[in-house]
This record gives structure tokens, C-alpha cells and sequence, in this order.
């Protein structure tokens, strides 16, 4: 009942907030999106899941099972359920929907009761992807995100909004439409040995040595193949992964602050978990077979993104171009896939969601007092903005992975997880994979130190002052919780590793058996010392 | 009693022409069957007695009332026999025949007829002949629902003249608009030449097989014909399926649908892109399905000939939709690329896989259709009303005007694109889904780029309406009560169809299954 309470409450809230007045809608809207961060707090906290959704074995927190409809030889179910990996993505979602909330206050000064309206749409949507366990379903959440972020970029956005909310309206619909033709192969593969379109029993089948029968004269395994590459194209899109990343940059940077706190940290997760859920759990051997390949995607976007964000001047778009970075990292865990590969993966779209929606809300309340994002029309900031500047600087090091701090944990565990992996040349793979950390450092550090540091001063003639209250709110918050899951990574990690875990035993190799209290051991110990 | 002769008389002659042996079988419980079509004939003579009593009257309110209340009483008495279901009954020695896919197309016919009657009370506010007008607009409705019901060639074509000589007038009601008269002729010319067409091919199937009724034909083909009559009958089939294009307004019959939509008032371009069309399937599934049994008629593959139609037929249509530049033509093209994807529910008859899904795919995404693509094809009539012009600049800034009805038709255009804003997601997908499970991958490509396609110009009338900002001299006069009341209770049925599919899947999928 729970997920449909916090659905229930976004979408009631939604409509309320469509209709009252202008005047009403910002602060309403905060009120009504406390309401599911505190059912999904509590919901964290007495979190009973076991195991993987997905999985034989486990038991889901917060199930709920409804016929819904019958379509040829399928039965379709509303099935929600939550295991380790979604609960946190679902945190997170209304988290970081509040806190951008809280941001637009400042900037979204015309039609606020259609953009807080359209925000709480968009929350109910993303819920609903992370704990829709029956594939219809799933894809009705999927595709509904698209509709509220295509007006919010559009009507909201900069001065090319409506060129980048086209392209990232047929763009990602272009790829649902892939990704569906890919899904229903493998299906259609599984001939009558199913009779649901529910994924756990998908995955089950799938499972089973020989399931897959062979289509239209292909054989089993190319039937796979087949699937699992439209399957990542269509996700790869979302992620994104180089070379579908181009809708990103100009999404991102016509998209008003809070929306694009959202699309960072949680529109391009649903890439990540589609990934994990889909590809990852149906198709394990595809995964492992084709690992160089998808490793490759990987570190290129690992390094291509880090270059392009290193050429660009435009705060918003370095930090839009250093997620394309980021994302390869969980491509790269996900590939590995070992314990500490999937759950690093997982551990860094939570600890990116944080980290890109703090340098966002950081750029935000940089650009709605100077009105300028390019490095070089300001400089010295760090004086007038101190909290600003502080919250900037902390976000860049957390991208950088400075121990203590998520950024640290989630790559760290990536890295140790896609050392040790099967596939060819792992640890050499991984080290390039690495280096995409210094070019990090170094286009974060030249962007702070051209704007927030040195001699003061503007191109632009506006006052610049302090931010104010509900400005820094988000910021501070967020600072918290990249800190606390940096020094105390178990508890998230945990819940992840008992959803990972019954992945990693899909295929035959087994990871050595070491615990989380080990890794927050050694977190612990190698910040201290660092510091 | 005299309504039920009236309805009777064409099907008693044609059962006298399908030389059949049994005696007229009309007992007191089939009337229940085509109960609706009794309403829908009642309600046709209550408008001729009002026209007849008051011939000057433009007492607008009454006719557009009767229409609306005949049309809802025939949709709720088919809605319950739908969801009840029924047992597949023939009636006038097979002539015609009630069953769940009957039911379920009755349903559509009268939801739109409903819909249209409502919106026209403000749309044609005070002009002459509107009890002509409601009039023809129910006698087409009979036609449809005939058409649903037809087991024979001969009530078919019957059935679909009574529903296409209305349309002709419909089209060209708005006598002082060149545009509409000009739409009509058109119309007229296109329409008679495919009914000879038609007719012709009838002929010659008849020749062939000597039956007029669909399963008499069936059972001939299945028992083998002389190989020397199949190119008389293959010459037959394509002429049937010329006069199917026709009515749906498919590839190669397709040049009088963007006339036709855009110079017709604008609730008869709904009525004929979603009712007609609609009707013009059901004809298609009965008579290929039913009467041509794939197997039956092997050397005669009219499944590739549908596969070759869907993919030109969508194409074209939404290549030409992306091309437009008034939003009536854009959605009359996009009516043309929706026929092409109904149209897979034929070219997927591949056999490789359950016949019966793809079909019911092709249903569900006609009844989303006649709700969603109904209502765009009104809001166009609110626009006409208000006169704020046809272009997509026209309607640049139009939400902040009339915010309830854009987010209406966004709900509509989202829906044709196939987002889950309504039905037309799930049923667009679940065609998708059929075209990949009988291994037709070209058709399931040719949807996905043409679905990719058309969702950027749907998307241009939603960024017209909501992005764009408003000319300064935007001005509507007042909110009309009709349009808006349907407009939005098509908007909300849309959506209803996402969540609540299954009332309708469930019997579309037992009326697919019972042809086969």
C-alpha cells in the first residue's frame, strides 16, 4: 500500500496544485513533497525485502499484485515491489524532488501552479519506473516521465528550450521503441514457458538452461545477442552512453535549475536500473560474452565525457559532460559484475544523484544572482558567496572522489570491483577507466579556481549578494548526505547488497565472501589517513 | 413495428438474392441483438417527424438532445450486452450476424455519433437544414453498425452505401464554404467509383464461388474451386480490398481523406476519420477473415498484400502529417498513417504465431482511436468556432486562454503518438508487439520510425499551445457548453482507457478469437 500512497499523494497533489492559484503553488508544493519523502524514510526504515526482485528467493517490501488486463497469451499484473536496489533510488527521487522544489522558488517566477504541478507529475512517474515490477507497467511509467520533462524543459527552459526538448522528447522515445523490440525477441523467445509479462518471471525463465527458442531462423543465443544489444541501445540512450549521449548537453543546459537537478540526478538512472534490471539480470552470459565490447562503450564515455567537459566554459555544461563520466562508471561496475562492481554501480547512481544535483543547485544559485554561467565572466565569488562557494567546492571534490565522501565509496567500489572482473585486460581497462578521475580534477579544479577564487569580480551588472535561506537549504543537505554516505557507507550499502548479491550467483564464477563491514572498515581507514 | 421494417427491408431483399433454402428466422429474442440499430432507426425517424413538424425550426438544443440521448441509449444497451457477452447469433437466414466483434465496433460507432451529436450543437449553432444534418449523421451511424453486422456480400454492400451516400451530403453541409463542397464532390466521385469497384469484385467472387453469404464462400474455397477461376477470383479479391482501402482510407484510396477531413465541418471529419474508418475495418476483418480464410485461399496471399498496404499506407500518411501546415490536414494525414497501423492487425495474419491477438490489437487501437483522434478532430471544431484561424501558429498561446481544453487535446495528441497519456499507448504497442510476434520485423520497423516521426508533430501542436507565446490580438468568445462537454469527456475517456483497458481487451480479445 505504500507505493501507492506515495504515488496517490504526488498525483492528488499534482492536480490540487494545477488548480489553485499561482500565488499558492510554491510553498504548497514543498508542503505535499514532504509528504513522500517522509513515507519513503519510513519506508527505508522498515524495509523487510530479501534478496533481488527479480530472483528466485526473495521476498519484496511493499508488494502489491492486481489482474490488470490479458493481452494474447499474457496475463499483465499491476505488480509493485520494491527490493534493495530500488528502495534507495526511490529515496532519492524524493529527496532530490523536494530539494529542487525548494530551488525553484527563486528562479520560476511565471505559471508556477503548471511547473509545480508538473514537478509532482514527474515524481509520481519516476516512482512508479523504480517500483513497477511488471513490464507494462514499467513502460507506462517510463515513457509518462517523458511528458512532464518535455514541458518543463520547453516552457521553462533557456533561450534553445524548444530545440532541446524536441530532441529529448524523440530521442528517448525513439529508444523506448527499440529497447521494446528488443524485450519482446526475448519473450517471443521464451516461447510458452511464460504466460505473464511479469520481469521476476521472466528472469526465472530466462534462467533456465535452453529456454530461449530460436526466431525467424536465428539461433537461441544470436536471439539473445539480439536482444540484449537492442535492449542497451534503447537504455544506453537514457544513461547516456557515448555516442548517444547528444541530447544530454542541451537538455541539460536549456533546462531551468530544479529540472535539471532531477534529470541528472534521477532521469539518467533510470538508464542505469533499466540496465541492471534488464540487461544485466535477464542476460548475464550476453553481458559476459560481449564484455569488451560494453566496456569499451564504458571508458570511452568515462573519457570522452571527462575531454568534452574539459573543453567547455559554460559551468552547467561542464557539469552536464562529467555526468556522461559518470555514468561510465556504473556501466563499467555493471559489466564487471562482480559484488563490488554491481554494488559500486548501484552505490554510484545514488551517489551521483547527490553529487549532480548539488553542483546543479550550486550553478543554479550562481547563475540566478550574476545571471551568467561562463567561467570566464566572473571570478573571486567565494567572498560574496561563501556558502555558495562552499557547496561548489564540496561538490567537486566529491565528483573527484576525495575519501569521506560518496563520490569516493561508489568509484572506489567500481574500481575494485572491475579489477578483479572475468572479462579480457580487466585491470587494464580499469586503469584507463580511472584516469577519467584526473581529467575530472582538473576541469573542476580550473573551473573553481577561475570563478569562486582570485580578485572579485562580474561581467554582468547585478548585485551579487548572498543566497538566501531556501537556497542554501538544498545545498547543506545534500553536503550532509554525500558526507554521511561517505563516511558511512553501509547503510545504503547493505540494502544494495542483499539485492546484488543473488545476482552475482547467476553465473558461475563466485566472488570471495567479504562483507560490507569490511569495505566501511576500509573506507573509514583510508580517509583518515588521507586526511 | 414499422421501425423494424424499415430496418428489415434491405435485408429481407438481399436474403432472397443469396439463394437460400431455410425460411426467414427472426424470433422475439433476436431483436435484442440489433436492438441498438432499432435505436439508432428510432431516433433517425424522431429527427425526420421534429424536421417535418417544425422545417424552419433551428431549435438546435432538441435535435442535438435527441441525437445524443438515441446515440447513448444504443451504447449503453451495447455496452451491456459487450460486457456480458453474448452467444454469436445469425439472423435473416445468416444474412446478418450479432456477435462480440459486432457489439464491440457498435460500440465505437455510437460512442462517436454521441460525441459529434454533442459538439455540433454549437458548431453548426444556427444554420439551415440541421435536422437534415443530425439526421444523416445517425442514418450513417445505422450504416456502420450494419456494416458491423454484415455476414454477406450483399449486406455489406448495402450497409456500406448507407453509410458512405450520408457522408457525401455531411461533407458538403457547409454549402457557402467552396472548401467543403469541393471536399464533397471529391468525396462522392472517389467513393462512387470504389463502390462499383466493390461491387464488381462481389460479382465476381460470387461467380466463383456461388454464394454471396461469408462462410458459404469460405466453405466453397475450402472445398477447392477450379484452378482455372482462381485468377477471376484473385481479380475479385483485390477489387474487395480496393473498396476496403477505400472506406478506410488506405493506400491507394486514400487521395479523398485529406479533402475530405479538411473541408467537412469539422465534427464530420471526426465522425468519418474515426467512425467511418472503423467501419471500414470491421468490413475488412469479416470479409478477409471470415469469408477468405488464408489457408483456404492459398494462391491468393492477401496477408502480404496487407503487410505492403500497412507499411505504404503509414508512411505515407505520417510523412505527409509531418509536412503540414494546418492542423485539420495534419490530423487528417495522421488519420491515414493510424489506418496503416490498423492495418497490421491483417498483415500480421502470418500464421507464425496467435492469429487472434493481433487482430484484437487492431480493434482496441480503434476504439482508443475513436475517442482520442474524435476529440483532436473537435478541439479543431473549438478552434473553428472561435476562429482564431487553422495553422499551428494559429494556436500559438492558445492554453493560456482555454487551459482545460489544450490540456484536452494534448492528452489526445500524446495519445496518437502513443505516450500513456490514454489507450492509444498501450494499443499502439500491443500492435507493435503482434507485428514482432508474427515475424513481420519490416512492419515493426516501419512503426517505430513512423511512430518516432509523429510524435514530433503532434508534439508541434502541444508546443503551439503551451511553449509559444500568443499573438496579441488572441481572442476567444466565450466557452461553448457542447463542444467543451465532449471534448473533455473524450479527454477523459482517453485516459480512462489507460488504466481501465481490460473492460474492452477482454471482449475484443473473445471477438477476435471467435473469427478465427
Amino acid at each position: 500500500m505504500m507505493i501507492e500512497l506515495l504515488l496517490g499523494v504526488c498525483l492528488v497533489g499534482a492536480v490540487a496544485i494545477f488548480l489553485l492559484p499561482d500565488r499558492y503553488s510554491a510553498r504548497l508544493s514543498f508542503g505535499i513533497s514532504l509528504l513522500p519523502i517522509i513515507g519513503s524514510l519510513y519506508m527505508y526504515a522498515t524495509f523487510d525485502g530479501v534478496g533481488n526482485a527479480l530472483l528466485e528467493g526473495s521476498t519484496l517490501a511493499f508488494e502489491t499484485k492486481v489482474n490488470w488486463l490479458s493481452i494474447g497469451p499474457y496475463e499483465l499484473f499491476y505488480h509493485v515491489g520494491l527490493d534493495g536496489v530500488s528502495m534507495p533510488l526511490i529515496v532519492l527521487t524524493t529527496i532530490l524532488t523536494t530539494l529542487a522544489i525548494l530551488s525553484a522558488w527563486t528562479p520560476i517566477d511565471e505559471r508556477q501552479s503548471q511547473f509545480y504541478g508538473l514537478m509532482l507529475l514527474m515524481e509520481a512517474s519516476l516512482i512508479g519506473v523504480f517500483a513497477a515490477l511488471d513490464f507494462f507497467v514499467w513502460f507506462v511509467f517510463w515513457e509518462a516521465v517523458l511528458i512532464p520533462m518535455y514541458f518543463l524543459i520547453g516552457v521553462w527552459g533557456g533561450p534553445r528550450r524548444k530545440y532541446a526538448a524536441i530532441k529529448f522528447f524523440v530521442y528517448t522515445n525513439v529508444a523506448s521503441l527499440v529497447m521494446f523490440v528488443g524485450f519482446f525477441l526475448l519473450v517471443f523467445g521464451l516461447g510458452d514457458s511464460i504466460q505473464t509479462l511479469g520481469l521476476p518471471a521472466i528472469a526465472q525463465a530466462l534462467s533456465a538452461p535452453g529456454a530461449v527458442e530460436s526466431i525467424a531462423g536465428m539461433p537461441p543465443n544470436t536471439v539473445k545477442a539480439v536482444a540484449f544489444f537492442l535492449m542497451f541501445a534503447g537504455f544506453a540512450v537514457k544513461v547516456p552512453v557515448v555516442p548517444v549521449h547528444t541530447w544530454l548537453p542541451d537538455a541539460h543546459v536549456e533546462a531551468p535549475t530544479p529540472v535539471s537537478v532531477i534529470l541528472a540526478g534521477v532521469l539518467l538512472k533510470m538508464g542505469t536500473y533499466a540496465l541492471l534490471r534488464f540487461n544485466f539480470t535477464f542476460l548475464p552470459e550476453i553481458a559476459q560474452q560481449y564484455a569488451l565490447i560494453l566496456v569499451a562503450f564504458a571508458v570511452v564515455s568515462v573519457i570522452y565525457g571527462a575531454l568534452l567537459a574539459l573543453a567547455q566554459q559554460d559551468l552547467k555544461r561542464i557539469v552536464a559532460y562529467s555526468s556522461v563520466s559518470s555514468m561510465g562508471y556504473v556501466i563499467l561496475g555493471l559489466v564487471a559484475f562482480t559484488l563490488y562492481g554491481l554494488g559500486g554501480a548501484t552505490f554510484q547512481m545514488i551517489s551521483h544523484g547527490l553529487i549532480s544535483g548539488l553542483l546543479f543547485l550550486g550553478v543554479g544559485v550562481i547563475y540566478n544572482t550574476t545571471h551568467t554561467r561562463m567561467v570566464g565572466d566572473m571570478s573571486g565569488l567565494a567572498d560574496r558567496m561563501p556558502v555558495t562557494a562552499g557547496a561548489i567546492v564540496a561538490g567537486s571534490f566529491a565528483y573527484m572522489g576525495l575519501p569521506l565522501m560518496s563520490g569516493f565509496v561508489a568509484e572506489f567500489l567500481v574500481f575494485s570491483g572491475s579489477f578483479s572482473a572475468d572479462f579480457a585486460y580487466a585491470p587494464l581497462l580499469t586503469a584507463i577507466a580511472m584516469f577519467g578521475i584526473v581529467i575530472v580534477a582538473g576541469y573542476y579544479l580550473f573551473a573553481m579556481q577561475r570563478t569562486l577564487f582570485g580578485q572579485f569580480s562580474v561581467s554582468t551588472d547585478y548585485e551579487i549578494t548572498r543566497a538566501s535561506a531556501h537556497d542554501v537549504v538544498p545545498l547543506v543537505v545534500l553536503i550532509v548526505l554525500i558526507i554521511a554516505l561517505g563516511s558511512v557507507p553501509e547503510i545504503v550499502f547493505d540494502m544494495i547488497e542483499g539485492a546484488i548479491r543473488p545476482m552475482t550467483e547467476l553465473t558461475a564464477t563466485q566472488q570471495a565472501d567479504t562483507g560490507s563491514e569490511m569495505l566501511g572498515l576500509g573506507v573509514s581507514f583510508l580517509g583518515g589517513v588521507l586526511l | 413495428m414499422s421501425v423494424a421494417t424499415t430496418i428489415m427491408t434491405p435485408t429481407t431483399l438481399t436474403a432472397s438474392v443469396s439463394a437460400s433454402n431455410q425460411p426467414l428466422q427472426l424470433g422475439l429474442g433476436s431483436y435484442e441483438g440489433i436492438a441498438p440499430m432499432i435505436v439508432l432507426g428510432l431516433t433517425a425517424l424522431a429527427l425526420f417527424t421534429v424536421d417535418s413538424v417544425y422545417p424552419d425550426s433551428t431549435n438546435n438544443t432538441l435535435l442535438s438532445g435527441l441525437t445524443v440521448v438515441g446515440s447513448l441509449i444504443a451504447l449503453v444497451i451495447t455496452g451491456t450486452q459487450l460486457v456480458t457477452g453474448v452467444e454469436s447469433t445469425e439472423l435473416f437466414s445468416g444474412q446478418l450476424v450479432v456477435d462480440e466483434m459486432s457489439l464491440f465496433f457498435t460500440f465505437i460507432f455510437t460512442s462517436v455519433t454521441a460525441l459529434i451529436a454533442l459538439a455540433s450543437h454549437e458548431y453548426i449553432g444556427d444554420r439551415e437544414y440541421q435536422g437534415e444534418y443530425y439526421a444523416l449523421v445517425v442514418l450513417a451511424a445505422i450504416g456502420m453498425t450494419l456494416l458491423a453486422n454484415s455476414n454477406s456480400f450483399a449486406t455489406a454492400f448495402i450497409s456500406l452505401e448507407l453509410a458512405s451516400l450520408p457522408s457525401y451530403a455531411l461533407v458538403a453541409y457547409l454549402k457557402d464554404n467552396r472548401g467543403s463542397v469541393e471536399a464533397g464532390m471529391k468525396y462522392f466521385l472517389i467513393g462512387a467509383l470504389s463502390s462499383a469497384v466493390f461491387a464488381y469484385g462481389i460479382s465476381l467472387v460470387y461467380g466463383v464461388t456461388g454464394s454471396l453469404l461469408f462462410t458459404d464462400v469460405a466453405a466453397t474455397l475450402t472445398e477447392g474451386i477450379d484452378g482455372s477461376l482462381t485468377g477471376v477470383l484473385g481479380i475479385g479479391v483485390v477489387m474487395i480490398l480496393g473498396g476496403v482501402a477505400f472506406k478506410t482510407a488506405s493506400v491507394p484510396f486514400h487521395f479523398w481523406a485529406p479533402e475530405a477531413y479538411e473541408g467537412a465541418p469539422a465534427p464530420i471529419s471526426a465522425f468519418l476519420s474515426s467512425a467511418s474508418k472503423a467501419a471500414g475495418f470491421v468490413l475488412a476483418f469479416r470479409i478477409f477473415i471470415t469469408a477468405f480464410p488464408a489457408d483456404a485461399i492459398a494462391g491468393i496471399d492477401w496477408v502480404l498484400a496487407f503487410q505492403i498496404l500497412a507499411l505504404v499506407t503509414m508512411t505515407l500518411g505520417n510523412f505527409a502529417a509531418a509536412t503540414q501546415e494546418t492542423v485539420k490536414r495534419m490530423l487528417a494525414y495522421s488519420s491515414i498513417g493510424h489506418a496503416g497501423y490498423v492495418l497490421i492487425a491483417l498483415g500480421a495474419l502470418t500464421g507464425a504465431a496467435d492469429q487472434s491477438f493481433v487482430l484484437s490489437a487492431g480493434m482496441i487501437h480503434l476504439l482508443v482511436y475513436g475517442f482520442m483522434n474524435t476529440g483532436a478532430f473537435l478541439f479543431v471544431a473549438l478552434a473553428e468556432h472561435w476562429g482564431i484561424g487553422r495553422t499551428f501558429e494559429d494556436y500559438n498561446g492558445l492554453a493560456k486562454k482555454a487551459p482545460v481544453a489544450c490540456a484536452a487535446m494534448s492528452i489526445f495528441l500524446f495519445s496518437l503518438a502513443g505516450l500513456p497519456t490514454g489507450g492509444g499507448m498501450l494499443s499502439k504497442y500491443f500492435l507493435l508487439l503482434g507485428a514482432v510476434n508474427a515475424e513481420a520485423y519490416v512492419l515493426a520497423v516501419g512503426l517505430i520510425v513512423n511512430s518516432a516521426l509523429s510524435l514530433y508533430f503532434y508534439s508541434r501542436v502541444v508546443k503551439a499551445m503551451w511553449i509559444e507565446e500568443p499573438a496579441s490580438d488572441l481572442t476567444i468568445d466565450g466557452y461553448p457548453t457542447g463542444l467543451y462537454a465532449a471534448i473533455v469527456v473524450a479527454a477523459v475517456v482517453t485516459f480512462l482507457l489507460l488504466p481501465a483497458l481490460a473492460i474492452f481487451s477482454d471482449p475484443a480479445l473473445t471477438a477476435g478469437s471467435g473469427l478465427f
